[in-house]
């Protein structure tokens, strides 16, 4: 049998530059491509978030050199209404598409799943080449458009339509700004359609001799269930776009409706429907946001197993409920759209599946609250981020409580309470989920471990700081204060802007934490203590048992064999309290989970 | 490559093989050679996964631009257009295709099965050409029907319903190019001796969905315009 | 470390709680009839979600605590009742939970949106469009003139596109800026956007509904409480969206029949 493990795929470590580096079809390097596009994207989203919470909080402010962004959108270093408006699109298109997508679904899970499944490599690795490229070119063009005359799109990230159908009339950017914004988001869907295809395929095809579906690592679980939400989701979000561009270019009438005037004038258009947006929109956007947390789910809860040195309590029930989470997503979509104008009947419909979703999410967080009770935590980076994801996704589910009923939602649709909601379940839990993850395998991806110290000041200053952002987020909500909104000069929103200057301290405070944990990303990727071992973590699963970094092919000439479950931790009677996959030491009875 | 796989010490993986997935996974790969007939994967080959998920997502496409036609009606009817009489024809051609794409199959099996592959250049790649022809011949159709209608002056932005049967056309017509390529790519194999079996399903079961969609797509016009 | 991000997390739940509790920032108070049925819901969910909140964060925070300096002969020990309990915990506690909200909770959306407006309901169309709202009243004779969107001209105060010459329904509609209702009268209110999507939000009145261009959406509510509200754009409608408001007054019979009197001799 042993000369029938060639691979279906196969490829030599490659020698020149470009195809080492740039255009590589290794899913290793794939990975850490699109780590750094996150990185960047993250970057420039969160940069964009202190100029609109600068703004928010002190009005006419001027930020010094903001004209050299945008002559038109901020004359005299002062912004205009619009350009708050186009940069808070972008925030929001950046950071739901380039950052909470690409981090945890295509960067980790490029460089992870193969080696968990224990493939030599993805099973198209071209299609995983131009998966990257093609989204990188989504970015590229999405940046373009703050160079257009006009600038971006300024249309939210929902992007609405008619405001998005009707072209430059409706708004500076509503032209050519949301032209390049939907061909960005075409573009963008058909990357993760490749990336999921490969997602998918190998799971399923590629797993090595003894890795049954049980066996992978919840990771890998949950990258699998992500990749059939990207899958069906973006292939949505793809023919919503292309609708888009044509009511632009073509001149169909797929979203602009009869009779619309602007200043005066009848535009063209008949009979389109906003409602066809919003529903293919959601369609798309409710899986998405489980796109965004379910890796997360997956990376906090390998993260935690590792350091609470015991396996969950059940791993069939967490994946289930991810599971149970993704399929409920496409029924829920429209509780997006409770006030607009949608059948009330189907308000109702949509409101029950939603409530339902907390359960599999209470499942899932009692889980790793009673795993936690009894086991021998280890305190570091990546465990205390991943403590912290807890924390956040507890707090920001509970407002989906709220938001899940249509009566409610009258009053906090479209409030600061949403904001706070899905910044706090989708934005701040995501992303302790890519630092756990980025702190637990950093020394995996790169051979040299992070700094510690810094990797806590990071932790207590994003913990402290998130929650100083987002619950305030809440109250404002409550009291009425809407969102989208560049100054508060409604009567009873007055009173509120004090809170408002509260959270902009909070934001830069917190956003500068951002800046230690980049600094300590550049400067342990090159000059960090050279990781002890290829274990650091003493993990069980399979990316622990190859080299540091793993070789071209992953595990060398010598293929993965897997004999355990994933997560084999203070067994009784093992010789050390963690047995890998690939251990060959006989255990009795605790090979599988009752 | 060589593999030195340490062996377990008495105990054999308690799980039972999932039915398709191989031995948990396991599979025995296509000598890189591409010489089929030592293949005895019982597990589908990445391309043929591959293909399934690639056509649920297509599947999801159009799903959604038929939900955006029932939404769109919705809100203002439809209005009633003739469609041009040449795509009846044409929904010929493509289920002719899907049949000799079928026939090239079972020729190319039995061939393979006959042990004959020693003698490469003689795979029969007669019929894969008829299917190549009766696929371009299909565009060709498709284009001349949307030229039938320029000349007459009815154009994407003329009423939402030519927009929907532009739209779902040239997407259709778009993903039918696919399939040529696929097709082409068989073909190349063939020459080069280096077919594989999965490659050859993998490519005749998009093309047979493309069919399907086309006969979908045509019924759905037929029926909303 | 993980003692002090026990305290830390515990910490920031009681301050998190503190503000809804003693309501530093409340929700306005209501002025409709329907609003205390929203506002029992918003109670009921509160109390639900901010225990489980508290609950959960507290939970977290003594495991935390408890289990983070295992000494070194401390075997792991498993949550009694297992995954299994957890399960069915889940269940039944966020099942009943779910299903109590969601069941209550059909009383209120019921009372907003299945109910029809009663036959005296007094109707009043508004029209949203970038970035004003302007309201009609159909004037002595109860009736509605046409739209003529092709008429639209703000220059010439023609905001709804009324033909007054040739339409005889038009003549006496009474067209303003802002919206004033008598109190304790049901308003049907006829909603239809100019151009592209608005919302309508007063939070006072717990009403808030978009506007669907190319629809004709319709609500009802009724003003139990005198005072000057503000009706505020909640649905991005372009650079001015933030600045889109009008004031609703609500007056007594008599002040309204003023009103209107002084309003229809503007016209």
């Amino acid at each position: 049998m042993h000369d029938m493990s060639t691979h279906a795929v196969p490829h030599g470590a490659p020698t020149s530059f470009i195809r080492k580096h740039v255009f590589s079809i290794d899913h290793k390097v794939i990975g850490k491509q699109y780590y750094a596009l996150a990185l960047l994207a993250a970057l420039i989203g969160m940069v964009l978030s202190w100029i609109m919470r600068l703004h928010l909080g002190y009005g006419s402010l001027a930020i010094p050199g903001l004209h050299l962004l945008s002559k038109n959108g901020a004359p005299g270093d002062v912004m205009t209404p619009e350009y708050y408006l186009q940069l808070m699109t972008m925030h929001g298109t950046i950071m739901v598409f380039f950052v909470l997508t690409t981090a945890p679904f295509a960067a980790f899970g490029n460089f992870f799943l193969p080696i968990q499944t224990g493939a030599e490599d993805m099973p198209f690795p071209h299609f995983n080449m131009m998966s990257f490229w093609v989204t990188f070119t989504a970015f590229l063009v999405l940046v373009a458009s703050f160079f257009t005359g006009t600038g971006p799109t300024l249309g939210g990230w929902t992007q609405y339509a008619p405001l998005s159908a009707i072209g430059d009339v409706g708004g500076p950017g509503e032209g050519l700004g949301v032209v390049l914004w939907a061909a960005s988001i075409a573009i963008f869907c058909i990357g993760q359609l490749l990336g999921s295809l490969n997602f998918i395929t190998t799971t399923l095809d590629m797993r090595c001799k003894g890795m049954s579906l049980m066996r992978l690592p919840l990771t890998a679980w949950a990258w699998f269930i992500t990749s059939i939400m990207g899958l069906t989701a973006f292939a949505v979000l793809m023919p919503a776009c292309l609708l888009l561009i044509l009511d632009h270019v073509a001149g169909t009438s797929f979203f602009r409706p009869s009779n619309a005037v602007i200043n005066d004038q009848v535009l063209p258009g008949s009979g389109g429907s906003t409602l066809l947006w919003q529903h293919l929109f959601w369609f798309f956007g409710h899986p998405e946001v489980y796109i965004a947390i379910v890796p997360g789910l997956g990376i906090v809860s390998h993260v935690l197993i590792t350091n609470m040195r015991r396996p969950m309590l059940s791993h069939r029930v967490l994946i289930y409920s991810m599971g149970a989470l993704a399929l409920l997503s496409y029924m829920v979509y429209g509780h997006h759209m409770f006030v607009s104008g949608m059948n009330p009947v189907s308000s109702l419909a949509f409101s029950f599946p939603t409530l339902v979703i907390t359960i599999p999410s209470t499942i899932v967080v009692l889980i790793w609250l009673g795993s936690l009770y009894g086991s021998r935590l280890r305190i570091n980076s990546a465990s205390l981020f991943a403590l912290g994801f807890i924390s956040m996704f507890i707090s920001g589910g509970v407002s989906g409580f709220f938001l899940a009923q249509p009566s409610i939602d009258i009053m906090l649709h479209a409030t600061y309470f949403v904001v706070g909601h899905f910044h706090l379940v989708m934005g701040v839990a995501a992303m302790f989920g890519i630092f756990a993850g980025t702190y637990f395998w950093f020394p995996k991806m790169t051979g040299r471990m992070m700094n510690e110290t810094l990797g806590k000041v990071h932790f207590w200053m994003s913990f402290v700081g998130a929650y100083c952002i987002f619950m305030p987020f809440h109250y404002l909500g409550i009291a009425g204060n809407v969102r989208r909104y560049q100054a508060f000069t409604d009567d009873y929103l007055i009173p509120l802007i004090p809170v408002h200057k509260f959270i902009t301290i909070a934001a830069l405070f917190t956003g500068f934490a951002q800046l230690i944990f980049v600094y300590n990303l550049i400067h342990s990727r090159f000059w960090g203590k050279v990781a002890p071992n290829d274990n650091p973590w003493e993990g069980t699963s399979l990316e622990w048992s190859t080299a540091t970094p793993p070789p071209h092919n992953n595990f060398g000439d010598k293929m993965p064999v897997v004999y355990h479950d994933p997560y084999q931790y203070s067994v009784e009677g093992a010789s050390t309290d963690y047995v890998m996959q690939t251990s060959t030491e006989q255990l009795k009875n605790t090979d599988e989970e009752k | 490559m060589a593999t030195t796989v340490h062996e377990p010490p008495k105990i054999e993986p308690r799980r039972l093989p999932i039915e398709g997935s191989g031995n948990g996974g396991w599979r025995n790969l296509v000598p890189a050679g591409g010489d089929p007939r030592r293949v005895k994967d019982s597990s589908p080959p990445p391309a043929s996964t591959g293909i399934w998920v690639a056509l649920a997502s297509i599947t999801m496409t159009f799903a959604a631009f038929t939900s955006a036609m029932i939404v769109r009606q919705g809100t203002a009817p439809l209005v009633h257009i003739t469609l041009p009489p040449i795509l009846y024809l044409n929904t010929l051609l493509i289920i002719a295709s899907s049949i000799t794409l079928e026939l090239s199959r079972k020729q190319i099996a039995a061939f393979m099965g006959a042990g004959r592959d020693k003698d490469h250049s003689a795979i029969p790649s007669r019929w894969l050409y008829v299917t190549l022809f009766l696929g371009l011949l299909f565009v060709a159709g498709q284009t001349f029907a949307w030229i039938q209608l320029k000349a007459q002056g009815i154009g994407l932005a003329t009423n939402i319903s030519y927009s929907f049967f532009y739209v779902l056309t040239v997407a259709h017509a778009l993903h039918v190019f696919g399939g040529l390529g696929g097709l082409v790519r068989v073909i190349g194999k063939v020459h080069n001796s280096a077919l594989r079996r999965s490659t050859l399903d993998a490519t005749s079961r998009y093309w047979h969905f493309m069919g399907g969609l086309w006969v979908y797509l045509l019924l759905l016009l037929w029926m909303k315009l | 470390m993980a003692k002090i991000f026990a305290v830390t997390i515990i910490l920031i739940a009681i301050a998190s709680a503190i503000p809804i509790v003693m309501h530093m920032w409340p929700m306005p108070q209501d002025i409709s009839t329907h609003g205390y049925l929203i506002d029992e819901q918003y109670t009921d969910t509160m109390w639900e979600a901010g225990l489980s909140f508290l609950a959960s964060q507290f939970l977290l925070a003594f495991f935390i605590w408890k289990f983070s300096s295992p000494k070194p002969g401390d075997k792991i020990k498993s949550f009694p009742g297992g995954a299994k309990g957890l399960v069915i915990a889940a269940f039944l506690l966020v099942g009943t939970e779910c299903l109590a909200l969601g069941v209550f909770g059909v009383k209120a959306w019921a009372s907003v949106y299945f109910t029809a407006p009663s036959a005296n309901a007094m109707p009043i169309q508004v029209q949203a469009g970038q970035f004003a709202f302007y309201f009609r009243y159909p004037g002595p004779d109860g009736t509605f003139g046409p739209l003529h969107p092709d008429k639209i001209s703000e220059a010439n105060a023609n905001f709804f596109g009324l033909d007054t010459t040739n339409d005889p329904d038009s003549k006496d509609d009474i067209v303003t800026a802002e919206m004033a209702i008598p109190v304790n009268r049901e308003i049907h209110l006829l909603m239809h956007s100019k151009d592209v999507g608005h919302s309508f939000y007063v939070p006072e009145l717990r009403v808030q509904q978009d506007f669907v261009p190319g629809l004709d959406v319709t609500l009802h509510f009724t003003a139990t409480k005198i005072g000057k509200y503000e009706i505020v754009c909640t649905q991005l409608c372009g650079l001015g969206h933030y600045n889109m408001k009008a004031y609703l007054e609500v007056m007594s019979q008599e002040d309204y029949d003023a009103w209107i009197k002084q309003q229809a001799a503007l016209q």
